[in-house]
């Protein structure tokens, strides 16, 4: 078995997989890249990255716990600050690794064969990071198994008509399925690592983890009906977190959060968030792992549009939020956007409008969508864009809302951003662990959209 | 020894100080070896032992509680019980009892909440003039002076431990030395003193010792009215008002609403004129002329800033116009020459029903002028009063200062005695007093704190916290209060009482027996042991209010105004108590520091506040540097910029600057006695002010201001178009329908409480503020957190501006938890920490309470506090002495908010279960309410038709805040009114 990686020629095309590939092929290429001894430099880089920020994480977190959320910049008005705009931003990453996995399945959507692997892991891992804001903010961490109920000796339950309980349920729900779906998909692909490596500790682990996965028929029958059920049951989460999300903002009276078209409105800008997250993440992995085979062009032209649509979605949701504002009458909501547009938050509000309404138009340009570098730089922008969409809603909504001498301005102090930068290393720490220990490509998956495959089925049927 | 240690090692929580420790012989005698000199010297009457004893045997059976008397120990003394006179001390029950607070000398009755022997809360005396039951934020915040860690706790001499043998041994040789020279060498200096028993202290000194002199300095206090009356009547005589009589007042830079002698009084009596209702339909009405406002501004029917020197002439063209002065009949400032034709007609319609006054810190000039007005409009005797001085020997007290230093210059100062008042910090500038004081040969400071007057003396002794000594004091019309103590010394201090004693007679002699003394001389009858009590008992010494007299007006005396000064270029100064600190006094009182000051906001920090127009022109915005220089002094200090400020002057605060004063003060603000001469205490011409390229961060704690009318968050209108049409004030509020909501209407089959604010009686004090602080162990964050926008306030005064940029007009609006029947906080906690109780209070819940802040968020008043950080002082031991045992102290992590001070609901509930009877109305006050002086919180059962609060919420001025919303809240407003004069304008 080849301890190098291996490169296929001609590895450029419009296909959703480069000529030229075989069963074998496919799967020496991207087991290669977990069972390698030899572990390339930018992985230690981007890992080490990862590892930093995630050490800066452990420390905001230890001073969190030790002194309180005072160290954050809430303040009076604005009680809620990053914390709930990182926790709306890492799960609205989240959705689009579901989507993908889930929707786009059920959907025959074969081009997500290769990209569903490792955005099912960056989903997970979002998941991850969103997980530990509600905990993080609480001004008792300690008791935030209060929030989940439980028979106990005081009696005691939940408020089931806070959304923050509603959201417990939903992002619980959503990280079991995830993962569950998640592992389900990789069995087989573990059980190929179990085959194929070398290393006694790695295949004893593989294979605990492939749980006897043998590769026979009754395996793939039952596997293929688990799969579907999963997806079936993924797909209304899609839709059915970030709806429970937005309540947190639609079922409080704060003026800019009050509002019933919230619910798709965070969805399809989950969506947007998760699909340049994928191809923030697509874009340097296949070219430093050589993989534009199977990662082809096709699918970050396909990921662009997908991200086209969904912005176009969520600027047409701003127009709609401003005119909604106006034509409504309502003093409150008025000023509120008045303020936005005008106020202390302007900046942050303009910003968000180009990088989330004006830079994605670049995207119906062909040459853009075929052009990975530009791709990139446009998929970063929209994912700063939607943390900063979060950030304005959340708080320019609670900095100037009903009696005008509450009103004062959040500031950021240093702990705010290295908690959220803290959570990009974890993410990029468990993302690069996964990418060196398990297949970040589907190998049985993207060996089904080998023309073999499909021959194989013409005669079989 | 041995049982000492065994005691330190055991049971006792604290110990306080050796005396504490002392009460067992074994110790006692230790301490004859080690502190020979003290033990003899000072052998203590009150004998500890005694007291702890007598203390165990009221405490009867309730041994339990045993181990908390050690650190609760009462004097000796009989102290009486106000307001429930228990079979003995019930622990848990609180008692009252009465005493007095001074501020510049001037006593406020005010009754104590002792727990267990610690006083926690401060309450006004309904009995005692001066308060009628209210209270200002400076009595509310001097039970944290009392508790305060950083008060002086041990006699110095040249910074070091002393014992008080050692001091009293170096006077006595002092004193026989000057028994020689009639004490020619002996100075005394003092803060203004009305107290009885001082004074006939001080009068015993100088019959034995002639040469000894006398000096007070009281840096804010009211010297030009004192000069004023000698100037027209010829004697320093006092002046009061009653409010309630007065139809017109013309208010000439007079906070009296809010500072000053008697203003708790006037507050309460001009409230009464105000509470326009059905029967009342009228209210009186209010001209106020003031450079920067004040709280008795935001009530003006009319208010017109002006500079102090335009002040002087419009008290000139008034008084011309009344025809009681021959002056100019025209200003040159445009808006005043608009305004006298109307003012002038409105009070002569009013002869006899109006009142003109003058601010203590006008000069002379305009209080004679204010006096003539009076006169002439036959106000005296109806609502001006005048009585001999309060105070005991009323003097100049800038003239008594400077010849203190002209005899320290000499070298003539043998002792300078300094009893209380900070000399050093807060005397003139140009008087240098830290390097005059030097020149004493023996300097002796007692104050409550080591603070800049010590640092220059030799000996610092420590002073006792008026909570903690008997004295007395007289209030604004002459009614003697004798104060008494709570607890003992915390910190062996002792009293000025004591220290005069020690010139005349034998320093044993306790304070105690000085007060009683004096009195049992005073009282003529045979049964003093019955009065005293009754004295005691009731705050007020019965017959001690001065008679009223009317006295003469040299008229003659008042020449023609001197040529008025030009700004040339420059700026008026304008210097002004402090509204939190005063005169810095209450520099390391953190209530006061963090209570945002009136109008301003502002905490923590004192500024150089100016008109927006100043700001545009010297092109500053707020905390920009200002380099301030008057004659040869100069000052750096941030700039605030207030609307309604008098454009050409800056205010500054005094007290702040601090170098010694505690944690909580030193380096804090800006020292502006640096400017402050003698020539000029209150104000003067000649200010430069430059902009500089600094900046310093204020702690506000309300940014925006304006008054959004669309908002409908004060309701106001004239009183002319209110009676033609009531609802006039609610024009363009609507609120939803009742049935308006999914949830199902609560049900309240016992009490549901309500609470109405009258905006048109607030005047913004926030004495409200420092109540609840008090009552309800609200932390103090510190103005790093006040920056940050965590002030821990339960209750908040929001100051709304209304119209131009240079006068606006302002409206307070007191703003407590709003107790909504459907309160959006209670839908969205997660885990239930906040729920509707059956009497219509949304309960906070700390223990359930996990801190999601959601209810914060989704409270549309914004009333929720949280705590950031672990707020509360959980180690310091003396605070925790302070707390209120009948309210949980808050953790870190959790949200708190105003209950309506539900502990006293439950207290009253529980006495009215045990007589089988309902809760009377009035029985329960709210701590805010009780504190209030103009009566505009009224809380009650709105269940009941017939409570005060039900009617007032009957009233037609009344509207719910916000509601739009469909809150509903159970806190309501009853709008507010003004009253202008149609033929100004």
């Amino acid at each position: 078995m080849p301890e190098e990686q291996q490169v296929i020629d001609k590895p450029e095309s419009r296909e959703i997989i480069a000529p030229g590939y075989t069963f074998g092929t496919v799967t020496d290429q991207i087991a290669t890249v977990v069972l390698t001894k030899k572990t390339p430099l930018f992985w230690f880089g981007g890992f080490g990255v990862g590892l930093a920020l995630l050490f800066g994480f452990l420390l905001a977190v230890a001073v969190l716990f030790a002194r309180g959320v005072g160290i954050w910049g809430l303040r009076t008005p604005v009680m809620w600050g990053f914390a709930i705009t990182n926790f709306v931003w890492w799960i609205g990453i989240g959705h689009a690794g579901t989507l993908i996995s889930a929707i786009l399945l059920l959907l025959n959507q074969a081009w997500r064969n290769s990209i569903n692997r490792f955005a099912e892991a960056m989903t997970l891992f979002a998941v991850a990071c969103a997980g530990m804001f509600p905990v993080l903010h609480l001004g008792r961490p300690w008791l935030a198994y209060w929030l989940f109920p439980y028979p106990n000796t005081m009696g005691v339950q939940p408020n089931f008509r806070s959304p923050l309980v509603w959201d417990v349920f939903a992002v619980s729900t959503y990280a079991t399925v995830s993962l569950m779906f998640w592992y389900v998909g990789l069995m087989p692909d573990l059980a190929t690592l179990r085959d194929r490596t070398n290393n006694r500790a790695a295949r004893f682990i593989y294979g605990i983890m492939a749980m006897g996965w043998r590769g026979s028929a009754r395996h793939w029958s039952v596997y293929e009906t688990a799969s579907l059920l999963l997806a079936g049951i993924a797909t209304p989460l899609v839709l059915s977190v970030h709806t429970v999300v937005s309540f947190d903002f639609t079922i409080a009276i704060v003026p800019g959060w009050h509002s019933t078209f919230f619910p798709p409105y965070f969805v399809a800008g989950a969506i947007y968030s998760g699909f340049a997250m994928v191809l923030a993440l697509a874009i340097p992995l296949r070219s430093v792992y050589g993989l534009q085979g199977l990662i082809t062009d096709r699918h970050l032209d396909n990921s662009a549009k997908v991200m086209l649509a969904t912005g176009l979605i969520v600027g047409y949701a701003y127009i709609l939020e401003a005119f909604s504002a106006w034509y409504g009458g309502n003093v409150y909501e008025q000023s509120i956007f008045w303020n936005r547009m005008t106020g202390p938050y302007r900046y942050f509000y303009w910003s968000l409008v180009f990088c989330n309404i004006v830079a994605p138009n670049v995207l119906w340009f062909k040459r853009v969508r075929g052009t990975p570098a530009l791709l990139f730089i446009s998929s970063m922008v929209v994912l700063v864009g939607m943390w900063l969409e979060r950030f304005v809603i959340i708080v320019s909504s609670l900095a100037q809302d009903f009696l005008p001498s509450s009103w004062s301005v959040f500031q950021a102090t240093r702990w705010d951003w290295l908690t959220y930068f803290g959570t990009i290393g974890l993410f990029l720490f468990l993302f690069f662990l996964f990418i060196r220990l398990l297949p970040m490509i589907s190998i049985f998956e993207v060996r089904t959209l080998l023309p073999q495959a499909k021959i194989e089925e013409e005669v079989q049927g | 020894m041995s049982d000492t240690k065994a005691k330190l090692s055991s049971g006792r929580d604290y110990w306080r100080s050796l005396d504490d420790l002392a009460s067992t012989p074994d110790f006692e005698d230790l301490l004859q070896r080690e502190f020979p000199r003290q033990a003899v010297g000072w052998s203590d009457d009150e004998n500890p032992v005694e007291g702890r004893r007598n203390f165990l045997k009221l405490m009867g059976a309730s041994m339990a509680l045993a181990g908390l008397s050690a650190c609760t120990r009462q004097p000796t003394e009989h102290i009486m019980p106000y307001v429930r006179q228990p079979e003995e001390l019930i622990p848990g029950r609180p008692l009252f009892y009465a005493t007095a607070t001074t501020l510049g000398g001037v006593a406020n009755g005010v009754l104590a909440e002792s727990h267990e022997g610690r006083p926690t809360k401060i309450e006004g005396n309904p009995e005692h003039p001066a308060t009628l039951g209210a209270c200002d934020p400076f009595s509310q915040a001097s039970v944290l002076q009392l508790y305060d860690p950083d008060r002086s706790q041990a006699l110095t001499f040249q910074g070091e431990i002393r014992s008080w043998g050692a001091f009293l041994g170096v006077l006595r040789e002092i004193l026989t030395a000057q028994k020689g020279n009639n004490g020619a060498g002996i100075r005394i200096l003092t803060e203004t003193v009305t107290s009885p028993t001082m004074a006939d202290q001080l009068r015993a000194i100088q019959k034995q010792l002639p040469g000894a002199k006398w000096h007070q300095w009281e840096p804010a206090g009211p010297h030009s009215a004192r000069a004023a009356a000698t100037q027209t009547f010829g004697q320093p005589v006092n002046t009061y008002y009653n409010l309630a009589n007065a139809n017109v007042v013309v208010s000439m830079d007079s906070d009296f609403l809010a500072s000053g002698a008697g203003s708790l009084r006037y507050a309460r009596q001009f409230a009464s004129r105000r509470r326009v209702r059905d029967d009342q339909p009228d209210m009186n009405r209010l001209y106020v002329v003031e450079p920067m406002p004040t709280p008795t501004g935001t009530k003006a029917d009319h208010r017109l800033p002006l500079r102090p020197g335009d002040i002087e002439d419009f008290a000139w063209v008034l008084a011309t116009a009344l025809g009681v002065a021959q002056g100019p009949k025209t200003s040159d400032n445009g808006d005043v020459t608009k305004w006298i034709d109307g003012i002038s007609k409105d009070l002569l319609r009013n002869k006899g029903a109006s009142l003109v006054i003058a601010g203590d810190h006008q000069p002379p000039t305009v209080h004679a002028l204010a006096h003539m007005m009076n006169a002439a409009l036959g106000n005296v005797g109806k609502t001006v009063f005048y009585t001999d001085s309060i105070e005991a020997t009323p003097v100049d007290q800038l003239a008594s200062l400077q010849d203190l230093v002209r005899d320290l210059d000499s070298g003539a100062v043998d002792l300078l005695l300094i009893l209380g008042g900070n000399p050093v910090f807060t005397a003139p500038v140009d008087l240098g007093m830290r390097d005059r004081i030097q020149k004493a040969k023996v300097r002796v400071h007692l104050s409550l704190y080591d603070d800049e007057t010590s640092e220059v003396c030799q000996w610092h002794l420590p002073e006792t916290h008026y909570l903690e000594t008997w004295g007395d004091a007289r209030a604004f019309d002459g009614t003697a209060t004798i104060q008494q103590p709570l607890i003992q010394p915390l910190y062996n201090g002792r009293s000025a009482y004591q220290m005069l004693q020690i010139f005349t007679d034998s320093p044993e002699t306790s304070a105690y027996d000085i007060v009683k003394g004096y009195w049992a001389g005073q009282h003529k009858g045979a049964d003093f042991e019955a009065w005293w009590r009754r004295a005691v008992h009731d705050g007020v010494v019965p017959e001690t209010a001065l008679p009223t007299k009317m006295p003469a007006i040299r008229g003659a005396d008042l020449s023609r105004p001197a040529e008025k000064r030009k700004l040339e270029g420059k700026r008026e100064v304008i210097f002004r108590p402090d509204p939190t600190i005063y005169d810095g006094r209450f520099a390391n009182n953190g209530w006061l520091q963090e209570l945002p000051k009136p109008i301003t906001k502002l905490t923590w920090d004192n500024a150089a506040i100016i008109s927006p127009s100043d700001a545009h022109q010297l092109n500053v915005e707020n905390g920009d540097l200002l380099q301030l220089t008057y004659g040869d002094h100069s000052l750096h200090a941030p700039v605030f910029i207030q609307p309604g400020h008098v454009a050409g002057a800056v205010t500054l605060h005094l007290g702040y600057g601090r170098t010694r004063a505690g944690r909580a003060a030193t380096g804090l603000g800006f020292n502006t006695y640096l400017l402050r001469t003698s020539k000029a205490l209150w104000q003067d011409v000649g200010l430069v002010a430059e902009k500089t390229s600094g900046h310093y961060d204020l702690a506000s704690t309300q940014n925006f201001h304006s008054l959004d009318a669309r908002r409908h968050i004060i309701h106001k209108g004239d009183i002319a178009e209110y009676k033609k049409d009531p609802e006039s004030v609610h024009e363009g509020a609507e609120a939803p329908p009742r049935e308006l909501t999914i949830y199902p209407e609560w049900k309240y089959p016992g009490y549901a409480w309500g609470m109405a604010i009258d905006l048109n009686s607030c005047t913004g004090c926030g004495a409200c503020v420092v109540a609840c602080q008090a009552e309800n162990n609200i932390a103090v964050v510190g103005k790093d957190q006040v920056r940050r926008g965590r002030a821990m306030h339960w209750i908040r005064v929001d100051s709304y501006y209304s119209g131009l940029e240079n006068d606006p007009a302002i409206y307070n609006q007191p703003l407590p938890c709003m107790q909504c029947e459907d309160a959006p906080c209670e839908l969205v906690c997660p885990v239930q920490a906040t729920n509707h109780s059956s009497e219509g209070l949304n309960d906070m819940v700390y223990n359930r309470c996990v801190g999601t802040r959601y209810c914060s968020n989704n409270c549309p008043y914004k009333v929720r506090r949280f705590n950031f950080y672990l707020y509360s002082d959980y180690e310091t031991p003396s605070l925790k002495l302070l707390h209120n045992p009948d309210v949980t102290v808050r953790s870190r992590g959790v949200m708190e908010k105003c209950t309506y001070c539900v502990q006293r609901i439950n207290s009253a509930k529980i006495d009215s279960e045990k007589q089988d009877r309902k809760v009377k109305d009035g029985e329960i006050q709210t701590a805010c309410q009780a504190t209030c002086p103009a009566e505009a919180i009224v809380f009650g059962d709105v269940n009941d038709p017939n409570s005060r609060v039900s009617k007032m919420k009957a009233e037609k001025r009344n509207y719910s805040l916000l509601a739009d919303l469909n809150t509903r809240p159970r806190t309501t407003y009853l709008a507010t009114l003004r009253n202008p004069n149609p033929e100004v304008e």
